[in-house]
């Protein structure tokens, strides 16, 4: 032992290291081996999870987005930085569609909790990351049609979730048409029912209220 | 040892403080006892609590809490939790640090929040707002001082989205915005 | 408790020198890259040596708490990433026990083990960056840094393909974790904990027996044991003086009792000690990870929704009460205070933020070296500003 052995020995370890970065292939996960990449022309494969900031989804056109305006992402968002407000038809009464969805994206902090609250599987975490600008009022303000994108667009990027959002969606679908259906056929039966007690008993035909028939508008 | 023979062991030892078990916690009555009690646990042979976990302040409404979180280094199974209570217009709590040195940036950052003045500290400076700041930013009641304030680029957006904005508001922004104009000299004067 | 070797250091008197000075004032930072971000000291020196030091903070103050108590339960999650920004999963832990212990909620088994393996891992970032970063300051100039960071890579791969997020995970849930590992990640995760022995090893050799190294480290900013115990002061730096206190040993919490493993102590607490505590501390961790990664089995990773209050996490609103609860993070206890008045945001919600109360004793380790020691002592209690400020 000898001072300076513990510094020759460190320098042994970088010397070792720097040939190793040489003979051990590049991105290999081996001891050694260089992780690094030339950025912005070689690019590391995306994670499936990965989060950036938020989109809309729409499935045919841009005018059907699953998105109902029901204020469940801009109320549970952390910093607040959605906003939305509905769409109103000519009588003024609300629709469940927004006229104005904006996302602050230099609010927005990633944090995927309005991909996961939204119940109608509308907005989703894109990948989505070099949206530098020069203007950090208008350009990262981000209106409802920045915003829409494909759902082939996210099948593109996350397919397997892409894959599970379609069954649960068609599954959610099959399920509202068969309670429709079933929800149908007991108003006819009861209606039926209705009309044969009410021909049995004139008299008494103000006890039951009319069945009321729902008729809810698709959300999608 | 339950909560109940920590309150009466504390009690045998030290006449004349009062005890009252709040939750999972003792609350000291009055806050003078405080030091005598800290003291007291940390030199206990049973209890060794000499270790101040966390002090922090809790704001009530109609009176401000300190909280300190005791626990031991050696006997490692208990804990104890202390509270006192003290007025929120004049909230005097006695210092811990000369017990507990660990006390010192916690009680200054409860002193920063609450303004709880800690009688006996060293140093009681503000530590995470700047010198100079009046108000305490945690209590219930603190109102930001430029809250009710709208920028101008605030006020376009609104009305850009339809909401009616007070005329009020629009005043306001106006003056800052002629106010931070002016402040700027126009022509600096020099000085020979 | 563990054997290393010790080189012989001469300590040199520079007090007396028989001239006529004065002291200087000095402010280092808060834009300094060797105060590890937005922090200020003042120190009065008298030559080199330090006579006072006064440590200024809140620069990036944004009262977390105040956030907190206006916001919801979980919609405090990702702020808690934000607080210490490498070691986002111990405290999303910490965040969910205490909410867990306010409403009296039971976690899956195999949730605890992703918890456990989560925030071992992020010990293993923490320690390897923070050596990193100390021998840097030191004067070892970008080598060890990126050398850690290559293997820091690794895991944060791991993070990203698992939460979504490097660093910002958001990854734990009231009640469990968010989504769960698949058999790939395990492997991945696996594969990463096979190969960190040896890279430890790598790591040791490079510089915890060079000369130098040993003799900036050794016998500067000493931290008797009377005095950590007594200014609060926990984790790593804790034990590097000696002080057997690891929350995971004495709590007990998660699942821990099922794992064997030891704590690393050191002897004297200075710098080295805490340096080597902390190199010790990840072979223990990687102890614990492979037990886990050999226990954990396939079952529910979230709780079922049976308490009433989480029933519909959106409103969730926990009993009235308060809870304290504290984990073992990276950098020592850190614990969260919540009082809860049956709404759906906290009454109350502190942070007992480690790196913030270890900073008391800095100027007690200052005192009598140098204003480059000072530095060094800095760097090995180990600060992370998005903590101390809040």
């Amino acid at each position: 032992m000898f001072f300076g052995l513990g510094i020759l020995r460190g320098m042994n370890i970088t010397l070792m290291n720097f040939i190793r970065s040489y003979t051990r292939k590049r991105g290999s996960g081996e001891i050694g081996a260089l992780t690094t990449v030339q950025y912005p022309e070689e690019r590391l494969p995306e994670k499936e999870k990965f989060r950036n900031f938020p989109f809309l989804i729409y499935d045919d056109k841009p005018e059907d987005l699953r998105c109902v305006a029901c204020d469940i992402c801009a109320q549970d968002c952390p910093p607040r930085c959605i906003y939305i407000v509905k769409e109103t038809d000519e009588a003024g009464k609300p629709m469940k569609k927004p006229a104005v969805f904006d996302i602050d994206f230099t609010v927005c902090m990633n944090c995927g909790i309005c991909e996961e609250v939204c119940p109608f599987d509308a907005i989703f975490m894109d990948h989505e990351f070099e949206i530098a600008d020069s203007d950090r009022h208008d350009k990262l303000l981000y209106h409802r049609d920045d915003l829409l994108k494909t759902n082939e667009h996210f099948h593109k990027i996350r397919p397997n979730d892409g894959r599970e959002v379609d069954t649960r969606l068609a599954e959610a679908k099959e399920a509202k048409a068969k309670k429709d259906e079933a929800r149908k056929k007991a108003a006819e039966a009861k209606a039926a029912a209705k009309a044969k007690a009410e021909a049995e008993k004139a008299t008494e035909a103000k006890e039951d209220k009319p069945p009321e028939t729902e008729k809810e508008s698709d959300p999608q | 040892m339950t909560l109940d023979e920590v309150k009466r062991h504390i009690e045998k030892h030290l006449p004349g403080v009062a005890l009252k078990p709040v939750r999972e916690s003792l609350l000291v009555e009055n806050p003078l006892d405080l030091p005598r009690v800290v003291e007291f646990l940390k030199a206990d042979g049973v209890l060794q609590l000499n270790y101040l976990s966390s002090v922090t302040g809790v704001d009530y409404l109609t009176f401000l809490e300190c909280v300190y979180h005791l626990y031991s280094m050696e006997n490692k199974t208990y804990s104890l939790q202390l509270r006192v209570r003290v007025d929120r217009e004049n909230p005097h709590v006695p210092s811990l640090v000369p017990i507990f040195r660990g006390a010192e940036f916690q009680e200054r950052e409860a002193y920063d929040m609450y303004g709880f003045q800690f009688d006996g500290h060293p140093d009681l400076r503000r530590i995470l707002m700047w010198d100079g700041y009046v108000g305490y930013p945690m209590r219930k009641d603190y109102k930001q001082e430029d809250s009710e304030v709208l920028d101008r680029d605030d006020i376009e957006w609104l009305q850009k989205h339809g909401v009616s904005v007070a005329e009020e508001h629009i005043k306001m922004a106006e003056s800052l915005q002629t106010g931070g104009e002016s402040e700027q000299p126009e022509s600096e004067q020099t000085e020979g | 408790m563990f054997e290393k070797m010790r080189v012989k250091t001469k300590v040199i008197d520079s007090g007396k020198s028989g001239l006529d000075t004065q002291t200087l004032e000095v402010n280092v930072g808060p834009q300094h890259p060797s105060t590890h971000g937005v922090f200020r000291m003042t120190i009065v020196l008298d030559g080199e040596v330090v006579k006072s030091l006064r440590p200024v903070m809140g620069y990036l103050h944004r009262n977390h708490e105040q956030i907190a108590e206006n916001i919801t339960y979980s919609a405090s999650m990702p702020y808690t990433d934000r607080l210490d920004y490498f070691n986002s999963m111990s405290n999303n832990q910490a965040w969910a026990m205490t909410v867990e212990q306010l409403a009296e909620v039971e976690i899956p088994d195999r949730a605890e083990y992703i918890r456990v393996i989560m925030s071992e891992l992020t010990r293993l970032v923490n320690h390897v960056s923070v050596i990193g970063f100390l021998l840097n300051d030191m004067g070892a100039f970008f080598t060890p840094t990126l050398f850690a960071f290559r293997e820091r890579e690794k895991v944060l791969d791991v993070f990203e393909a698992v939460s979504g997020s490097r660093m910002m995970c958001n990854y734990l849930r009231f009640g469990g974790v968010n989504r769960d590992l698949t058999d790939d990640q395990l492997g991945q995760i696996k594969k990463i904990v096979a190969d960190f022995p040896a890279f430890l090893d790598e790591f040791e050799t490079l510089l915890a027996q060079n000369e130098i190294v040993c003799m900036r480290c050794q016998n500067v900013g000493v931290l008797p044991a009377e005095l950590a115990i007594n200014a609060s002061i926990t984790g790593p730096m804790l034990r590097a003086s000696g002080v057997n206190y690891d929350i995971r040993k004495v709590d007990q919490y998660s699942v821990y009792d099922r794992f064997e493993f030891k704590i690393p102590l050191g002897e004297k607490g200075d710098v080295y000690d805490r340096y080597y505590v902390r190199m010790l501390e990840m072979r223990e961790s990687l102890k614990i990870l492979n037990q886990a990664l050999e226990q954990i089995e396939p079952g529910p990773f979230m709780a079922p929704k049976v308490p009433a209050c989480l029933k519909n996490p959106r409103n969730f609103k926990p009993p009235v009460g308060e809870a304290y609860g504290r984990v073992e993070a990276p950098k020592g206890e850190l614990g969260f205070y919540v009082v809860s008045d049956g709404s759906k945001e906290p009454w109350r919600y502190h942070v007992r933020a480690p790196s913030f109360i270890n900073l008391t004793v800095l100027e007690a380790m200052c005192i009598g070296y140098k204003l480059a020691d000072a530095i060094v002592i800095l760097g090995s209690i180990d600060i992370v500003l998005g903590e101390v400020d809040r």
